[in-house]
């Protein structure tokens, strides 16, 4: 029995929250009252393994993959690799790069595998897997910083929710701040630091399953300077993958107001080694920010015609880009922020 | 590698955390080459009751500024506040504040116990294990099977011995089962020749895969003599279910005392005494924690020489979840019919005295020399003063027991104090809030370090790394007067 895990209900009574080291999941199932029961439970038992499982195989997974390299074992790990295999002949990535999406896929799974469910998610400090039903939709909304936090501590950050539609903070800093403690009240959420940069809504008829966001900010490093990259993808695997590259692309090398530093020297095992990982952006140009957007942009359509993303939306110092379908989204609008903040 | 960076041992990632950096959990970090907790230090703040008399000058304190936290209002605890180890000096936090016009200190420091350990309460009837037995936990050996209790079984874990007294893994398994433990988490326990229990603060126990619902009201002997005056003169017989020892009216002692007349029932399994009978079924989850549906299958066929048409018989179990009422018809087989309203409420009454059955943590340890070098430059006023009852000490804000002799050990019940508020160092040892409140005159007398004392309003409430949490409404606030002072 894995004693490290701590699995509860969050104190809304509806959404599970389990965390062992540094996972840390919200799940939220929807449908008949012992459904979701026999979904929380098979969840927990999926989980309470997961870490044990990837850490048995970390050094493989750290390590940059391969085009025709060899596979992990594990499910996870296996969903991981495959999720990075389509980058690996152009760039350098690990699975790492998809774990948190992986690891929502797969308790996802446990759940939809056992329970009939209209509606479920798995947010994996901010790497979402979705599942519904005909007649169902999520709605996503997306946020962006005002002002840099150079604090080393984690900031808190509550999932704001509207009635019976779930609408997920996509932060780069992940939800991972949120203990099971936090009654989830507007007071938590701090407008004068972050806000949304938009929404979209998803619907059963699109393909997308998965969502997930990448910055410098972020839990994870990034190369790039991108405040949030924010990808919707048919797999939340996919879509932690997407994140990732298109984050790096979002950057202006060599520029003089960009800290960075070797992520080993931040973080003696990290699998980026040596690679230079940005650490503060200072001030830019707009053309700056034009010119870095559109790096981003132009990776992210690329991305979308080999079938990789669905869409994605780049942020950087309170600009906003879109590629693919999110566009539909209503992206930056003043009325939508004073609404949500409402 | 950087010979700088730590490797954390919390979970299997084991990072390497460079100084002044977290691991990838941001739970954990390297401070001055310490692997610490990164949890927000937390503070208790009372809501504040509109109508009060209180109110009008809480709101002028507020026009004043509004970011200072109010004196009466606000207990900062030790959790997350950090500790005086390894390095002898004060408390992280010796605050002040003004309390009905008194100047009070409190002083406030996570303290690591290497003499500590857990109480457990488990309230179970069955049989976990011989007194003395040895617990394990992933396998090591982490505490024993303590004297029992009525109705539950006490089982004492952790200590010196276990946690630095073995090997090095036995001493990593104990502080894990502690710190489970203390922070409200399930931990799976195995008795030597005896049961696997999983045990969690506050939730029921499972016993071998079987989770406990109620405590029973007492085992069927005892139920009969508690209720045999209730029922005397509305039944003729009364068969309590028991996987421990069934009991029956008219044979038992107190039925005797009563004058009920013997009915010629004859119960199946081993008679112990008169009207007390042991093994009447297989151990379950069914009747009395038998494994019996029908209660009529521990029944042999009423002796024809005693029994009498339209006897009346009652059945039950021990916590009153199952009965089942019969009267006998012209060949004395027992015919179920309704239970009669004159009967109802007695079974309504076993169910009543059944408490649900919890598991139940109470933290136990002795602060030592740092932690309380940390309060007082001369460590054993301390000891007095909180033996005079001018020092109120507490855990995470929650009231604790301090035992009578020397030193300052304490038990503390754990689902009293706020969430996590246990940590641990890689020692092992484990790590517990703890808060020392006296008068700020009794703080100079007993030799604190009195320039380190701050007011309560330097403490910003919304600073980064800073939780406030609602206290407890059955604990007593612990900066209310009447303990703490004498002549109060």
């Amino acid at each position: 029995m894995n004693t490290r895990a701590q699995i509860r209900m969050l104190p809304d009574g509806r959404r599970l929250h389990m965390h062992d080291g540094p996972i840390d999941l919200i799940v939220q199932a929807f449908g008949a009252a012992a459904e979701i029961e026999v979904a929380y439970r098979a969840a927990a038992e999926r989980f309470v393994s997961v870490l044990d499982e990837l850490c048995g195989e970390l050094a493989f997974l750290r390590s940059p993959t391969r085009e025709d390299g060899p596979l992990p074992v594990g499910p996870i790990a296996r969903r991981m690799a495959a999720a990075v295999q389509p980058y690996a002949s152009t760039t350098f990535i690990t699975p790492m790069a998809a774990v948190a999406g992986a690891v929502a896929e797969e308790i996802l799974q446990a759940m939809t595998t056992l329970a009939v469910l209209s509606r479920a998610y798995v947010n994996d400090g901010g790497d979402i897997a979705l599942h519904f039903t005909p007649g169902k939709r999520f709605v996503v909304g997306m946020m962006e910083y005002f002002k840099p936090e150079p604090t080393a501590l984690p900031q808190r950050v509550t999932p704001h929710e509207l009635p019976n539609t779930p609408v997920f903070l996509c932060d780069p800093r992940g939800s991972r701040s949120l203990s099971a403690s936090d009654e989830p009240s507007p007071d938590a959420y701090q407008p004068q630091k972050t806000t949304l940069f938009g929404t979209t809504t998803i619907e059963f008829a699109n393909p997308i399953r998965g969502i997930a966001t990448s910055g410098w900010r972020g839990r994870s490093f990034s190369l790039g300077i991108a405040d949030a990259v924010t990808v919707l993808a048919d797999t939340a695997a996919m879509a932690d993958a997407a994140a990732t590259i298109i984050a790096n692309a979002v950057d202006l090398p060599g520029h003089p107001s960009v800290e960075r530093v070797p992520a080993c020297e931040l973080a003696p095992d990290s699998d980026l080694g040596e690679r230079l990982v940005t650490q503060s952006v200072g001030e830019l140009t707009r053309e700056e920010i034009i010119e870095a957007l559109a790096a981003g942009i132009s990776v992210a359509q690329s991305l979308q015609a080999a079938g990789l993303i669905r869409s994605a939306a780049l942020n950087l110092h309170g600009e906003t880009r879109v590629a693919g379908a999110i566009s539909a989204a209503r992206a930056n609008s003043a009325r939508e922020r004073d609404l949500l903040h409402a | 590698m950087a010979d700088d960076a730590i490797r954390c041992d919390a979970c299997p990632v084991l990072c390497y955390i460079k100084p002044g950096r977290a691991g990838s959990c941001d739970r954990y970090g390297n401070h001055e080459g310490q692997l610490v907790r990164l949890d927000p230090h937390v503070m208790l703040e009372r809501a504040q009751s509109r109508g009060d008399s209180l109110v009008p000058f809480l709101d002028k304190s507020r026009d004043w500024d509004g970011t200072l936290v109010n004196d009466a209002e606000t207990f900062v605890t030790a959790i997350g506040a950090g500790t005086t180890y390894p390095d002898y000096k004060p408390a992280p936090f010796i605050i002040s504040s003004q309390v009905q016009g008194v100047d009070m200190v409190t002083v406030v420091t996570e303290g690591i116990f290497s003499y500590c350990g857990v109480k457990l309460k488990i309230d179970t009837d069955r049989h976990l294990g011989a007194e003395c037995s040895t617990v394990r936990a992933q396998g090591e050996p982490v505490g024993h099977v303590t004297t029992g209790e009525y109705g539950s079984q006490m089982l004492s874990l952790g200590g010196v011995r276990h946690l630095t007294g073995g090997s090095r893994h036995e001493g990593t398994v104990t502080c894990d089962t502690l710190l489970s433990l203390c922070n409200g988490k399930a931990v799976e326990l195995e008795i030597e020749n005896g049961a696997k229990v999983v045990v969690q603060a506050d939730k029921a126990p499972i016993v071998d895969g079987i989770q406990e619902e109620r405590m029973r009201v007492g085992c069927g002997s005892a139920t009969i003599g508690m209720f045999a005056r209730q029922w005397f003169g509305k039944v003729d017989e009364v068969v309590v279910v028991d996987d421990h020892i069934t009991g029956v009216l008219s044979e038992h002692q107190a039925g005797k005392l009563l004058g009920i007349p013997e009915t010629g029932i004859k119960m199946k399994g081993r008679r112990s005494t008169p009207g007390r009978y042991f093994k009447v079924a297989e151990p379950g989850t069914s009747w009395g924690g038998t494994d019996i549906s029908d209660p009529l299958s521990i029944l042999a066929p009423f002796d024809p020489e005693v029994a009498k048409p339209g006897l009346r018989l009652l059945m039950v179990s021990t916590t009153g979840e199952h009965y089942a009422y019969y009267e006998l018809d012209e060949a004395l087989r027992p015919l179920e019919k309704d239970l009669p309203s004159a009967l109802r409420e007695s079974v309504a009454r076993i169910k009543e005295n059944c408490e649900p059955a919890l598991c139940t943590v109470l933290f136990m340890g002795g602060a030592g020399g740092s932690l309380r070098a940390g309060v007082t430059e001369n460590p054993v006023k301390l000891t007095h003063s909180v033996r005079d009852s001018l020092t109120r000490v507490t855990c995470g804000g929650a009231p604790v027991y301090v035992w009578p002799g020397g030193g300052i050990t304490i038990m503390v019940d754990v689902s009293r104090m706020p969430e996590n508020a246990f940590g641990y160092v890689p020692t092992p040892a484990l790590v517990a809030p703890i808060e020392f409140t006296m008068k700020l005159a009794d703080y100079a007398t007993l030799g604190g370090h009195m320039n380190h004392v701050r007011p309560m309003n330097s403490i910003h409430r919304d600073e980064d790394g800073r939780k406030k949490v609602m206290p407890r409404p059955d604990n007593p606030w612990p900066l209310a007067s009447g303990r703490v002072g004498k002549g109060e």
